[in-house]
């Protein structure tokens, strides 16, 4: 999930400075919020609204950022500003390296049909106008003929699996069929940037994990750009590779999930935090542990060198193959020392599994239970890269506030 | 004002102050008719030719060609037997009790009149929704035409253009046109924000958004409108007949003046039942576009 090499990447939306103050004298207001006046005197004063403040966010291709906040944060203010559905007070915001500030009129409107589409949260679907042609919207609003508005309709209609729906009328369908229209009408102009304003806030959990799920599915194939706005840290940390956090109208972290999740930047995001299952939320790799013995050796002579050298009772047994099992010490004394020339036996080794590096902690508590010796973790590769002890897991469940520590002290 | 009487007394203006005030009024819009009561009347003289027109064309249609056209409209915009069977029977109970040919009269006027009134009234709505400052303007005024009594502003009309057609056609507007405009305005300003961001992020054109969001969703409302406005028309009918409108209007007059109680009921019930007809077929109609509206 999480991508590092942003830094090597060129940024395809870049905001930077925004401030925006909802008033009938917005710029002169503007002095006073850069001076630092908080957004509750600011209001007591002027009778004038901070909606954001000091707004700093570069978004690279491919990457699904999530703005996350609570309701009055600003985040809902804060994407209408990507397509200029709310004019700044002040700010530069950058895409794909035109300044969507200087569009005129016309030009602003050839930007949002081809540059950016748009999730809503209540859906926004038009109710005189069936399945096929909401989802043709955004092409009819750029001209294109009526049949071939129609086969990409059709097309998308399928990916979203609503075939056979394209002649009913939105009030037709279900919550969750409405905004998978939604979603479909958004990818169906082609843009390479995608605004989801709380698109799954307003549907069930269950449709909605299935449309995070359906979302998750399409991006692997689309790579689009996708700014994701959600109050749902759950959501956030499943969908985002990076997360900003927005406090009344201020941005209080910006970063990777794990980030997030194991250091909170301040008492605001812990609280978010808290409530979030770790479980689901964490993979392996954040919080297994990188020491670990493998033994690589043929003989069971050096086996036990190994394991003497590591100062573990346990190894875990590689060869070319990848990983085989665990050898623990007591077998390894149980064997007469005549044998120890003897290639390692399959019969001498305990059967752990192995768990991925990139699973959810969630998945791999049932091998967890079953077994006592700390479970090898795999790379990609099928490399062991570490392991993971029950203490940890239990650690790292129990709501302990900061894991990294623990993580350092174990080590 | 002599020194204490106000106090018991409301301040006034003596007879001959307002006398003037009158005469100075009456005189300039008497000279202002008489200067441009031609020009405008010029102006009106394509409508007057059409009014004819139509009138003629529905009087020289054969009665049972009227019936099955307009049982055609019923159907179309109903989809309901019941309803275009009421039409035609009311149509030949009209016609056999000897109103045809007034009804003829009064159904032209009140279809040009509507028709004028939704061409006036739809813009001006739309203006309205707009901008907050052209409701403020237009609203004091629908007031005025709406609560105006309707003799009021037929004497200049009359003065302007005399009697006739013409200032009857004007007169039914002023008095119908104000539903559709309301209607209008309040329709766009209720469609959903939502709806018309999304439009809008999607990079619709305000003529886009306009055509494309805005009057469909209002539709409801603009039909309630028109609805509306036709069933004013209809009850302007006896009052434009004192300024010499042909139609069911002037049976009725004759009958109270002369108190000729049958003549005056069965021309008044033949109001009513176009009154009604016209009703449900527009109401039906607004129904069936509402359907696919929020309802599951």
């Amino acid at each position: 999930m999480s991508q590092n090499n942003n830094e090597n990447k060129k940024t395809l939306i870049s905001i930077k400075h925004l401030y925006k103050v909802f008033g009938s004298n917005e710029k002169k207001i503007l002095e006073q919020v850069k001076t630092g006046k908080s957004k509750d005197e600011i209001l007591a004063e002027t009778g004038h609204t901070v909606g954001l403040s000091d707004i700093n966010i570069d978004i690279y291709p491919g990457e699904i950022f999530v703005i996350m906040g609570l309701s009055g944060s600003g985040k809902s203010t804060l994407i209408r500003h990507f397509n200029r559905l709310i004019e700044p007070t002040a700010g530069e915001i950058e895409v794909a390296g035109s300044d969507v500030m200087k569009l005129k009129e016309k030009e602003l409107q050839e930007f949002r049909r081809n540059k950016m589409s748009m999730v809503f949260q209540r859906f926004g679907l038009m109710p005189h106008r069936t399945v096929l042609q909401n989802i043709g919207y955004g092409l009819q609003v750029q001209g294109v003929k009526k049949a071939l508005r129609q086969q990409k309709a059709q097309e998308w209609l399928k990916t979203v699996g609503l075939e056979g729906y394209g002649n009913q009328y939105p009030s037709q369908l279900s919550g969750g069929q409405q905004q998978r229209v939604g979603l479909a009408r958004a990818l169906c102009t082609d843009a390479e940037i995608l605004l989801m304003d709380e698109a799954f806030s307003a549907l069930d959990p269950l449709i909605r994990s299935e449309m995070q799920d359906q979302l998750i599915e399409l991006q692997e194939k689309l790579h689009k750009t996708i700014v994701f706005i959600t109050h749902d840290l759950d959501e956030a940390l499943r969908l985002g590779d990076r997360i900003a956090i927005l406090r009344d109208g201020v941005l209080v972290q910006q970063g990777e999930p794990v980030d997030i999740l194991l250091n909170p930047a301040d008492d605001y995001v812990e609280a978010f935090v808290k409530d979030v299952n770790r479980a689901r939320a964490l993979t392996v790799e954040t919080v297994m542990q990188p020491q670990v013995c493998r033994i690589s050796s043929e003989t069971i002579g050096e086996a036990v060198l190994q394991m003497r050298k590591s100062n573990q009772d346990y190894g875990y047994v590689v060869n070319d193959d990848g990983y085989q099992g665990v050898i623990t010490q007591d077998t390894l004394e149980n064997v007469e020392k005549s044998d120890y020339s003897n290639v390692i036996d399959l019969s001498l080794l305990t059967d752990v599994p192995a768990v991925q590096n990139n699973a959810l902690l969630e998945t791999v508590i049932p091998d967890m239970l079953d077994n006592e010796l700390p479970l090898p973790v795999l790379n990609e590769d099928g490399e062991v890269e570490g392991n993971l002890c029950r203490s940890t897991l239990v650690d790292v469940l129990s709501e302990q506030p900061n894991v990294e520590e623990k993580k350092q002290k174990h080590a | 004002m002599s020194d204490k009487s106000w106090l018991s007394e409301i301040p006034q203006l003596d007879r001959y102050q307002l006398l003037s005030i009158r005469k100075t009024l009456d005189g300039a819009y008497r000279s202002f008719s008489r200067e441009y009561g031609d020009s405008i009347e010029s102006f009106f003289d394509p409508l007057l030719s059409f009014l004819i027109w139509f009138e003629k064309l529905l009087l020289g249609t054969p009665w049972w060609l009227v019936i099955a056209v307009l049982a055609v409209f019923a159907y179309a915009a109903s989809r309901s037997w019941k309803l275009t069977l009421g039409v035609m029977a009311a149509f030949f109970l009209i016609g056999f009790f000897g109103m045809w040919d007034n009804t003829m009269r009064t159904m032209s006027i009140i279809l040009v009149s509507t028709m004028l009134a939704i061409i006036i009234g739809i813009p001006i709505g739309i203006s309205m929704a707009r901008s907050d400052r052209v409701q403020s303007i237009v609203t004091p005024i629908l007031d005025v035409m709406q609560t105006m009594p309707a003799f009021v502003y037929l004497i200049p009309v009359v003065m302007l253009l005399g009697i006739g057609k013409i200032p009857g056609v004007i007169a039914v507007i002023i008095y119908a046109v104000p539903p559709v405009i309301r209607l209008t305005n309040l329709g766009i300003r209720l469609v959903d924000k939502e709806v018309l961001e999304a439009a809008t992020a999607y990079g619709a054109n305000p003529m886009q958004r306009l055509f494309g969001v805005q009057i469909p969703l209002a539709m409801p409302n603009i039909m309630a409108g028109i609805n509306q406005t036709i069933m004013m028309a209809l009850a302007m009918v006896v009052i434009a007949s004192m300024i010499g409108v042909k139609g069911l209007g002037q049976p009725v007059l004759k009958s109270i003046t002369n108190q000729y109680f049958t003549l005056g009921l069965l021309n008044g019930l033949a109001i009513v039942a176009l009154a009604i007809i016209f009703d449900r077929i527009s109401q039906s109609y607004a129904k069936r576009t509402l359907q696919n509206f929020g309802g599951n």
